[in-house]
């Protein structure tokens, strides 16, 4: 008798083979899907990396009392103080085009750089200060790698030219890579030296506050409502079915109906973040319906009945002690549906919010891009140095999105109550 | 649970008061900008640059493409309504008709340049010397057979098309219909080569829709592949694959020298001065379209114009060609500007 149970007859050799190669399986499906979430993460963020140094030059510049006149600062030819700073430091160049090419080491916006710095101290004007200014994309790029140059000319967007006068510089130490604070606080630009994602971040803030202020209370009413009030029939049946299909709509639905209804009848303003937050809201609607009837219902009964059976009414019961106890949930499920519309694209490409946009906008109405909206313009676009700007917008992206979701697990975690 | 039950009641209000504040509404102080994904990279960069230098704010430009952004732009007058619209074609006779019966009777066309269209390959393999007869040849859906008829396209070889050319499998990546560097690419490099047969050529008379199909129409058996909109990815395909070829603009070109390379067409490379005295085959206008009407009610738009149209902005040694835009002719940029300033209204 003890025999037949110690000894492994071959159907149980079977089953428990069975069962460690099922658990060997599960576990190198979770080694893949870890791998390449590390793979894709740290190529980008290698890189990303790379947008947060930046290469800047100093040039000893003459303050011209004859080119700045003091009582209109602004109109003053200030990249032409530059161009003139650069001649003189490799004064046996005179050939058009070489110039040209000289200008064009240092970032267009110098003269704008040396604007500000002269309007702030009017000072200046009549001396030869050195200054700091940006370098250009195909520069800062170059420098950055810090790889041996190709020995083939032509195999480089630097010329053997440029590299020379980067050498002039870097020997009297006038070349320096800094950290590129510029990218978290500027907006967009063409240059990719001085491109940054503080218009697209504010741009997301704005939609997703807007987006947040519709969609949760409108959302949780919606469940309280349809959890603990309204009567089981074919009409809410009906309500249950479409709030459930409504979740499964591709996001660039939501956009088209933005378009036709808030756009065209309503007459919103195009590209503004108002309109983003608004189909935004509608898209995340579902989500947060559905998670927070999930909610409501993990509630045990018992202390709604305890509540009645006290005497409170149907409404006191619901929003003195069913509600609260199921705030966690509910609140977990807005943020997890406001992450997913962070991430977002399709629907704000219908309602212009795919745009060059410089300023960072002020308030809900005026236009604005947001990042995912920024990542996509940017991979578009011709410059190589956009390539780092995009992993670096991809990198700032996927902290909020982590970060957003790690609120929701320490709010849950808080105020949750398990009975 | 009293905490959670203010926690609740909190979250409520300030949702609902935010609500309310967000729906003042503002007038426009910025200038709309709409269109052409190819004149995008021109108009932002003269926008960012217009916003840094004067006192009013950067323009707003969207990339719809140059049909999506005359339909908006042809919508309607006022603020809800783009004031300029980019387009890398030239208007349409029912786009006007259509701006017309929306109220937009006074529109000013402004010519900005033009742009090459280049058909590139790895730097790794040979640079191509191709005839516009050659692309038609490679990438036409249907081919003359030799008899005055015409045959499915059966070559899979450049060598197959022209014994001149290597023995590389025939692989072009391009942008897909929706784009109007394909629609450029299909006018001025298939129907060019198209054009060399002279039975084809004379069946433009006779029957034009034919020769539309005939010349127009890429092959569909995946020596073509539609690589999407992105030209940046193109340029990294051709950089894994060094027998295909890509389509695209020559701004990507310009970016992208050290890894991709032009082939000459018809003898001529696609250089910057090449394209610009009008001897590179492959090249198209681009413009934009103003409305007169929103002049007087959007702040900033003939200061707008002006920055687009000075020689800093457009020359040759301007700001845009570094961007990759190829300049018009000294001449030519004179007749514009004038009719930017004077705001003259577009004559088809």
């Amino acid at each position: 008798m003890t025999k037949s149970f110690t000894e492994m007859t071959p159907a149980l050799k079977r089953r428990h083979a069975a069962e460690t190669r099922f658990q060997w399986l599960g576990r190198l499906a979770i080694l893949l899907a870890i791998g390449f979430l590390v793979i894709m993460v740290a190529s980008i963020a290698f890189i990303g990396v790379g947008a947060l140094r930046q290469t800047h030059v100093a040039l000893d510049v003459f303050l011209d009392p004859a080119e700045i006149d003091s009582s209109k600062l602004k109109n003053a030819d200030y990249d032409g103080l530059v161009k003139a700073s650069l001649r003189k430091k490799f004064p046996e160049i005179t050939k058009r085009r070489e110039k040209r090419k000289l200008y064009g080491l240092v970032s267009s916006d110098a003269g704008y750089t040396l604007r500000e710095r002269v309007r702030n101290t009017p000072d200046l004007i009549g001396q030869t200060q050195k200054f700091w200014f940006l370098m250009s994309d195909d520069v800062d790029l170059f420098i950055k790698s810090a790889a041996p140059p190709d020995a083939n000319e032509q195999g480089r967007r630097i010329s053997n030219k440029e590299l020379a006068w980067i050498d002039a510089f870097r020997s009297t130490g006038d070349i320096e890579t800094r950290f590129n604070s510029r990218f978290f606080t500027s907006g967009d630009s063409r240059e990719p030296e001085l491109a940054g994602i503080l218009s697209a971040l504010v741009g997301s803030a704005f939609s997703l506050v807007v987006c947040f202020a519709l969609s949760f209370p409108v959302g949780i009413l919606a469940a309280i409502y349809l959890e603990e009030f309204s009567p089981r029939n074919r009409w809410s049946d009906l309500i249950e079915v479409n709030i459930n299909n409504l979740a499964a709509v591709p996001s660039i639905v939501f956009g088209l109906l933005g378009l036709a209804v808030l756009l065209n009848t309503f007459g919103l303003p195009r590209s503004s973040p108002l309109v983003g937050g608004i189909v935004l809201a509608l898209m995340t609607l579902p989500t947060i319906i559905i998670a927070s009837r999930a909610a409501l219902r993990a509630v045990p009964p018992s202390i709604r009945e305890a509540a009645l059976g006290l005497g409170a009414s149907r409404i006191q019961a619901t929003f003195h002690h069913v509600a609260p106890l199921a705030l966690p949930g509910m609140l977990t499920g807005a943020i997890v549906g406001m992450a997913r519309a962070l991430g977002e694209t399709a629907p704000l490409l219908m309602i212009g919010m795919v745009a060059f946009i410089v300023d960072v906008p002020k308030s809900v109405v005026e236009p604005a891009t947001a990042l995912p909206v920024q990542i996509f313009l940017w991979a578009d676009s011709p410059e190589r140095a956009f390539l780092e700007k995009t992993c670096a917008a991809i990198i700032v992206l996927l902290a909020f999105l982590v970060l957003m979701n790690l609120a929701a697990i320490l709010m849950r975690r808080k105020f949750e109550r398990r009975f | 649970m009293l905490r959670s039950k203010s926690l609740f009641t909190v979250a409520i209000l300030s949702a609902g008061a935010l609500t309310a504040v967000s729906n003042a509404a503002v007038a426009r102080d910025q200038i709309k900008i709409v269109g052409s994904s190819t004149v995008f990279p021109f108009a932002t960069t003269v926008a960012e640059r217009f916003g840094k230098s004067t006192d009013f704010k950067a323009p707003v430009v969207e990339s719809t493409g140059s049909g999506g952004g005359l339909k908006l732009f042809c919508a309607g007058v006022g603020d809800a309504h783009p004031d300029i619209t980019n387009a890398s074609r030239r208007i349409k006779k029912s786009e006007v008709e259509k701006c017309a019966k929306n109220g937009i009777k006074d529109i000013v066309e402004v010519k900005i340049g033009y742009d090459g269209i280049v058909l590139a390959n790895s730097r790794k393999s040979k640079r191509m010397e191709l005839t516009l007869r050659d692309i038609f040849l490679a990438l036409a859906k249907d081919v003359p057979d030799g008899d005055g008829k015409t045959k499915p396209n059966p070559y899979k070889t450049w060598k197959q098309v022209n014994a001149d050319l290597p023995d590389v499998k025939i692989e072009v990546m391009g942008p897909p219909p929706t784009s109007g560097t394909r629609d450029a690419f299909v006018e001025l490099a298939m129907e060019g080569g198209c054009k060399s047969f002279d039975w084809i050529k004379a069946l433009k008379k006779s029957d034009k829709k034919s020769y539309k199909a005939l010349c127009h129409r890429i092959r569909e058996d995946g020596a073509f592949v539609e690589a999407g909109e992105n030209d940046n990815l193109i340029v990294q395909k051709l950089n894994a694959n060094p027998s295909a070829f890509g389509v695209f603009g020559f701004s990507f070109l310009d970016q992208n020298s050290d890894t991709v390379q032009g082939s000459k067409i018809s003898g001529v490379a696609p250089e910057f001065e090449l394209i610009a005295d009008g001897s590179y085959p492959v090249s198209r206008s681009l413009f934009f379209y103003v409305k007169k009407e929103n002049i007087g009610s959007t702040p900033g738009i003939k200061e707008f114009l002006a920055e687009f149209a000075s020689n800093k902005a457009w020359g040759p040694e301007g700001y845009l060609a570094d961007k990759g835009l190829i300049p018009m002719s000294d001449q030519e940029r004179k007749e514009w500007s004038m009719k930017v300033e004077n705001l003259q209204n577009l004559s088809m």
